[in-house]
């Protein structure tokens, strides 16, 4: 039952000019600009345009300073705003193949074409603080080395060549979308990637460990990990032609995982697949695990019943902000639920005391 | 159809160029190189997305990886020429000028800007490009083999 009050007008819009006031700290310290924040931050940003779903680096860096630095607040301001845009259209699927790559990994072949480029990586940092960082220090200026520009092809082509890994055919339907259609189950494999490319980072870590773990065991090898640019494409129906609106940096990340063979299918590598807006290799790992885990029934596997091969336990749970808006809001006003709840202790208690003063009286 | 294709391809590679430029960029050139011309608004800077998608395993069937900003408008010249804009971000400066210079190259002050401007900004990127790949190249990975022991 719902009862409607009126009050605390007054309270809010105190708690809200706190809330600036607070935002903004110690006065007597400079203030952060979007630019700052945009420029070295960039991982926060990166992380609140992926799981925001939106690619827009100076919009993700006011999200952060609005929220204070809480990245799942910022996700929620990103993803209320999203929902104002009008959507132009659907760019031509990103070619990942044609990516600028500022890392390229591969954990599973030394001597590949392209080469292994680190990029820079906090892997082989000691993960000792820093504190060169807290004093102003000079700035710093990566080496360069003379190159000219390769190919860097994708490490499963090799394997494909000799038929050892399951291919992915190539097909051009439109993919269902989670921001049209709410997620329905049983979510065909587009729809299962496009909740976990937004989904929340630590859960999404949370499932890929469990898989580790040997929860829905699928042993895992990187494949291939790699970081950089990519122009997008999309059709302009005025022009009647496609044209670069921009470029994105994204994570891919390709695991080659073993597959002893099933009904369906014969001895092979399988793969499990993550991409995600950003310089995002956590998330993106994670996605390329939980992924494979999610495919076992087209895989023909079998269902070990481990949460990361259910696909609506996790799909139904990945989603930050679904999950906080549920969770945060039990916080708020509640008062005629608890009321009724309150009226039934009571009468319960009232009912038990009775009862135990019948049995004595006996 | 291929020359319809082939006919094309100019004009996409200059939006193309320009839609990747910096915040800012295209605008400063144009004025560099030339007054801008009087237009008329065929659609007034618009800010909205596009829903980026990729393809699962690299090759595979698409899926929404997410949206982008993207912000369009159209113009036309009084002398007739018609200049759209389709770049990325929330800029709409940027998408005015984009449009006056896609409207712009289809007269004969194309060869001008061409040179004082799509020239420009195509280094600019090739510069960035380069410096970017520079980067990335020194921290590429060279090994070498210890001399193994069982010998």
């Amino acid at each position: 039952m719902y009862v409607a009050v009126k009050g605390g007008e007054q309270a809010i819009e105190n708690a809200h000019a706190w809330l600036a006031e607070e935002r903004r700290g110690d006065t007597s310290i400079d203030e952060l600009s979007i630019a700052q924040i945009r420029e070295q931050l960039a991982l926060a940003v990166n992380r609140v345009m992926a799981e925001g779903s939106l690619y827009d680096p100076d919009l993700a860096a006011l999200a952060i300073k609005q929220s204070r630095g809480d990245l799942i607040e910022a996700i929620f301001l990103i993803r209320a705003y999203r929902t104002t845009l009008p959507r132009f259209g659907a760019s031509a699927p990103v070619d990942t193949g044609r990516m600028a790559c500022d890392r390229r990994i591969s954990a599973t072949f030394k001597d590949l074409p392209g080469g292994q480029i680190l990029g820079p990586t906090f892997d082989y940092t000691h993960r000792l603080l820093d504190f060169q960082l807290a004093a102003n220090g000079e700035t710093p200026t990566a080496r360069t080395r003379e190159t000219t520009p390769v190919d860097v092809p994708h490490v499963a082509e090799f394997l494909n060549r000799e038929g050892l890994i399951q291919e992915e055919p190539r097909d051009d339907r439109t993919p269902p979308d989670l921001t049209r259609e709410p997620l329905a189950m049983p979510a065909e494999r587009a729809l299962r990637l496009q909740a976990l490319t937004r989904s929340d980072e630590g859960f999404t870590l949370g499932m890929a460990y469990s898989t580790q773990r040997g929860y829905g065991r699928n042993h895992a090898f990187v494949g291939e990990l790699r970081i950089g640019a990519v122009p997008v494409e999309m059709d302009i129906p005025e022009l009647g032609f496609a044209i670069e609106i921009g470029e994105v940096t994204l994570t891919e990340c390709e695991t080659v995982n073993q597959f002893t063979g099933s009904k369906t299918e014969p001895p092979q590598f399988t793969r499990g697949y993550g991409l995600v807006f950003g310089q995002t290799e956590r998330k993106a790992i994670s996605m390329a695990l939980v992924d494979r885990a999610l495919r076992w029934e087209e895989l023909g596997e079998d269902n070990e019943g481990a949460p990361a091969q259910d696909a609506e336990f996790v799909l139904y749970h990945a989603d930050n902000i679904q999950a906080t808006g549920f969770l945060e809001h039990i916080k708020l006003p509640h008062y005629v639920d608890f009321q009724s709840e309150l009226e039934l202790i009571r009468k319960l208690r009232r009912d038990a005391g009775a009862d135990a003063q019948m049995e004595a009286a006996e | 159809m291929k020359d319809a294709l082939d006919e094309n391809m100019p004009r996409k590679a200059w939006l193309g160029l320009m839609a990747k430029a910096k915040t800012g960029r295209v605008g400063a050139l144009l004025d560099g190189a030339m007054t801008r011309p009087d237009f008329t608004w065929l659609r007034v800077p618009e800010i909205g997305s596009t829903m980026v998608q990729g393809r699962a395993g690299a090759t595979g069937a698409p899926f929404n990886l997410g949206e982008m900003t993207v912000t369009r408008c159209a113009l036309t010249l009084a002398t007739g020429e018609v200049g759209h804009a389709y770049i990325q971000g929330r800029n709409k400066d940027d998408a005015e000028a984009v449009a006056m210079m896609d409207a712009l190259m289809q007269t004969e002050n194309a060869a001008t800007l061409q040179v004082q401007v799509l020239d420009v900004l195509a280094q600019e990127q090739a510069d960035r490009r380069a410096a970017r790949a520079g980067k990335a190249a020194a921290t590429k990975v060279d090994f070498f083999t210890m001399v193994r022991g069982e010998d």
